[in-house]
């Protein structure tokens, strides 16, 4: 198992690195031009031309990489064109609001989709099932930024029940920071329980129908100890499967929520990035980002081997 | 504990909170909460011309002379001037008790190395740097401009509102490389800058500086007159989407929003609380620019063709939506209601439009259906409108046309390319510019005609060149307005861009601020009332 884990821990310097050239090149060869930004619309071809040399933006491409690579080493993200601070501080700052939003939903999709998926397969054929699903492909279908806009019309604006933007961090207390986050961990989350509640019906069904939970049912055993202790852990592994890779969506739906809620959180600070070609710091973001993935992938994996004991590394 | 136990505890909790809300009221009354036009990400505004940069700059820094209402200069960080050896020696008195942020007080040492700096950066201040033999330190007070000639607008250039103002920093920032940022945000302005809780996409702070000495006269006008900060903390909130900074500002949760869109202003219009006026009585101005350097646009018969076809009401529209109080038509080279707004060679703007006869006169000037390029943003409001109207309009005159659209990033960088189109180069594009920017010829730059130095497009029109150097000689407003017609005149006949029109930018306050100065976001003078 420790030689498993160490192979692949291992295995995530290639990836990484893969990604350092995958994003560094994207940069490279895209449009857009940091120098021509700041210059601003006044600026002569000379004033651009003498900003870019001053950020380096002119030297040759192999030179920047191998540059950017060894401050990556040494634990240096580098410092934002823009802003003149440092990425890792930047991304210091907005830690903290990304992580609260996907905890939150994650705690939120989970807690009410999985239930909602056992109940359906339960109750396969019935009209809970029916709303169940109902409810599944509306999450599907409905975009994001659209639940945002009614939750914050309906609890916000008309309600003033919570507010309509912004973040307060955690250490300012719990309720500041919870209210923040109630609307859009509601509307990140809402096409995430769709798919795990989908998942979890699909897989409950399949056992449901094994020789072990009919046995159970012939020993007596009550329904809530056949669907949550039977049936619902020899159905964890693709439910576990599921929130591992809905965490790639986590990240993608982020990105909308924070501008939706004016959440300071680093899917923002991607985005501002990417509009301003402040390369640094997306860089460093995405690099962040891929670390997390790989990182919560192995995490699942690691997790099989708890859930089912066949499972053996 | 029973059930109505647990009520109990909660209705004294609430009991509790509540004095503490009372007595905390009067402490949010202090704050003022906005919502700013973009990001702020550069504190330098001598580094970047980025406009949230300059207002930025208006509460941190300051300038020695303030610009007012009727675009006169005013001593602002000056208790004033002597002009000696006819006019060739300019002495300037700083007035006393200025300090820093840091405490340590303004000096002529300061003054001397932000003007050099500001000279290297600012267009106007690169002017000035041609008749300047030297800027001297006379003493801790005084700085003396050494000129090669008299320059009349020595004053209107130290007391420039946009394209780089003439900040004053301490002496150790001002001596950076005017081509790297300061690493520092230390003026003397009326607010100081909260580094510390900066979260550049968020959260930008400024607190009051009580030891600012405001002009001990007059009334505030623009960067002019006394500077009095009535809110002890500034926030700027940075909120992208407009449908949630709207909905914030009509729950209270922000005071003010600076640019909402039209679509929003619609929507907020409708709310007693929020009052919506122009931020600048003075109008923004659309143009359509052409690359004079390749074809087909290099053809001065082509560009004059699409006269006819210009229909300014239909960009403004496009831009400000149909009310006729937010935009003005028959627009020249100069913002309207300013001294060198002028008709002069502006008929072939006016009366009826028509496709049809400038699809002939392309033919006459020898369009043969080559390539051109139109280049534009998709993510700035009014140069994507502008940009709409532009593309259906080379469209419907049958150019040969490739419409390129992307991000502002991509934009401003393919808009450099001086290559021909077949190797990525551009045609036309269309952007905005501010009422100071068109003011006057000194900011003008699409109304410069030196070509490989000009702006993106590249004109070349040495009677341009010719009025606007006679410009800055002009003893008197008279002589300036009567050059600004020749201009106007040269622009309309050579093209070096087609004015679409101008309108106005509207902001989004709460109905209980009053007191705001009209011309930018600035932050003295506002007070809740």
């Amino acid at each position: 198992m420790f030689a498993y884990i160490v192979r692949r821990v291992l295995a995530t310097i290639p990836v990484m690195a893969f990604v350092a050239l995958f994003v560094f090149s994207l940069l490279y060869i895209a449009p857009g031009d940091p120098a021509a930004v700041i210059a601003g619309d006044q600026a002569t071809p000379d004033d651009v031309e003498r900003i870019r040399a001053s950020l380096g933006l002119d030297r040759p491409f192999l030179i920047r990489f191998g540059e950017w690579v060894w401050r990556i080493l040494q634990g240096d993200l580098g410092v934002s064109i823009f802003t003149n601070l440092p990425v890792s501080t930047m991304i210091q700052q907005r830690i903290e609001p990304t992580m609260s939003l996907m905890i939150l939903t994650l705690i939120l999709a989970v807690s009410v989709a999985i239930p909602m998926g056992v109940v359906a397969a339960w109750k396969q054929g019935t009209a809970i099932d029916r709303t169940v699903m109902g409810f599944a492909v509306l999450g599907f279908s409905v975009p994001v930024f659209v639940v945002g806009y009614v939750l914050a019309y309906i609890f916000a604006l008309e309600l003033d029940w919570v507010p309509v933007q912004g973040y307060t961090p955690i250490k300012q207390g719990f309720w500041p920071w919870f209210r923040n986050l109630i609307l859009p961990s509601i509307a990140l989350g809402t096409v995430y329980i769709a798919l795990i509640a989908r998942i979890t019906r699909a897989t409950m069904l399949e056992v449901l129908q094994q020789d072990y939970i009919r046995t159970a049912r012939a020993k007596g055993a009550g329904q809530r100890n056949i669907l949550f202790l039977h049936a619902l852990k020899n159905a964890a592994v693709p439910i576990v499967t599921v929130i591992g890779i809905g965490i790639a969506l986590l990240i993608g739906g982020a990105v909308v929520t924070e501008s939706v809620f004016a959440i300071p959180g680093l899917g923002r600070l991607t985005v501002d990035a990417i509009l301003r070609r402040d390369y640094p710091v997306i860089q460093g973001v995405v690099l962040l980002f891929s670390f997390v993935y790989v990182l919560v992938n192995l995490l699942i994996d690691l997790l099989y081997t708890i859930l089912d004991p066949r499972i053996r590394y | 504990m029973q059930r109505r136990d647990v009520f109990k505890l909660g209705a004294a909790a609430a009991a509790t909170a509540l004095p503490s809300f009372a007595i905390a009221q009067p402490a949010q009354n202090r704050v003022l909460k906005m919502v700013p036009q973009a990001n702020l990400t550069s504190l330098d505004p001598i580094w970047t011309t980025a406009n949230i940069t300059r207002n930025y700059g208006y509460m941190v820094f300051d300038t020695l002379y303030g610009m007012d209402a009727q675009f006169q200069p005013q001593p602002q960080m000056a208790a004033g001037h002597s002009s000696d050896d006819g006019g060739r020696s300019v002495t300037i008195t700083l007035r006393p008790g200025l300090k820093f942020h840091d405490g340590e007080p303004v000096r002529a040492q300061d003054v001397v190395p932000s003007l050099q700096r500001w000279m290297k950066r600012s267009p106007f201040g690169q002017k000035l740097a041609t008749v300047t033999d030297d800027i001297q330190m006379v003493d801790d007070m005084r700085i003396r401009f050494r000129l090669k000639k008299p320059f009349p607008l020595l004053f209107h250039a130290l007391a420039q509102v946009s394209n780089g103002p003439a900040f004053i920093m301490p002496e150790r920032l001002a001596k950076t490389d005017p081509f790297q940022q300061v690493r520092e945000a230390i003026g003397s302005g009326p607010f100081r800058f909260r580094a510390n809780e900066f979260n550049s996409g968020s959260l930008a702070v400024f607190e009051r500086f009580a030891d600012y000495v405001p002009v001990p006269t007059g009334t505030p006008s623009l960067t002019a007159g006394p500077k009095i900060a009535h809110f002890d903390r500034v926030e700027w909130h940075i909120i992208v989407d407009a449908a949630t900074a709207a909905a914030a500002i009509q729950t209270g949760e922000i005071d003010w929003y600076e640019q909402p869109p039209p679509e929003v202003q619609l929507l907020l219009r409708r709310n007693r609380q929020v009052v919506i006026e122009a931020i600048d009585p003075l109008p923004l101005t659309g143009i359509l620019r052409f690359n004079h350097l390749n074809g087909p646009f290099n053809n001065k018969a082509l560009r004059q063709a699409l006269l006819p076809a210009i229909n300014q009401q239909d960009f403004m529209q496009a831009s400000v939506g149909t009310d006729p109080s937010l935009y003005t038509t028959g627009v020249g080279m100069f913002t309207p209601g300013t001294p060198l707004a002028n008709d002069a060679g502006l008929a072939p703007l006016m009366g009826p439009r028509s496709i049809d006869r400038a699809r002939a006169l392309m033919r006459d000037a020898g369009y043969t259906n080559q390539t051109m390029r139109l280049i534009g943003p998709t993510d700035i409001l009014v140069p994507a409108a502008l940009t709409q109207v532009g593309a259906d309009l080379v469209r419907r005159l049958g150019f040969n046309a490739d419409i390129v659209l992307s991000d502002w990033g991509t934009t401003v960088q393919r808009r450099t390319s001086r290559e021909p189109v077949e190797r990525g180069g551009w045609s036309m594009l269309f952007t905005s510019f501010s009422s100071f920017d068109f003011a006057d010829p000194a900011a003008h730059f699409p109304l410069r005609g030196n070509g490989a130095n000009a702006w993106f497009g590249w004109p070349e029109i040495p009677k341009l060149e010719e009025a606007r150097d006679a410009w800055f000689d002009a003893p008197d407003l008279a002589t300036q307005q009567a050059l600004a017609r020749d201009m106007q005149t040269v622009a309309m006949d050579e093209l070096p861009y087609i004015p679409l029109g101008s309108y106005k930018s509207m902001t989004a306050l709460r109905a209980n601020l009053s007191g705001r100065v009209a011309g930018l976001a600035l932050y003295w003078g506002i007070r809740r009332s």
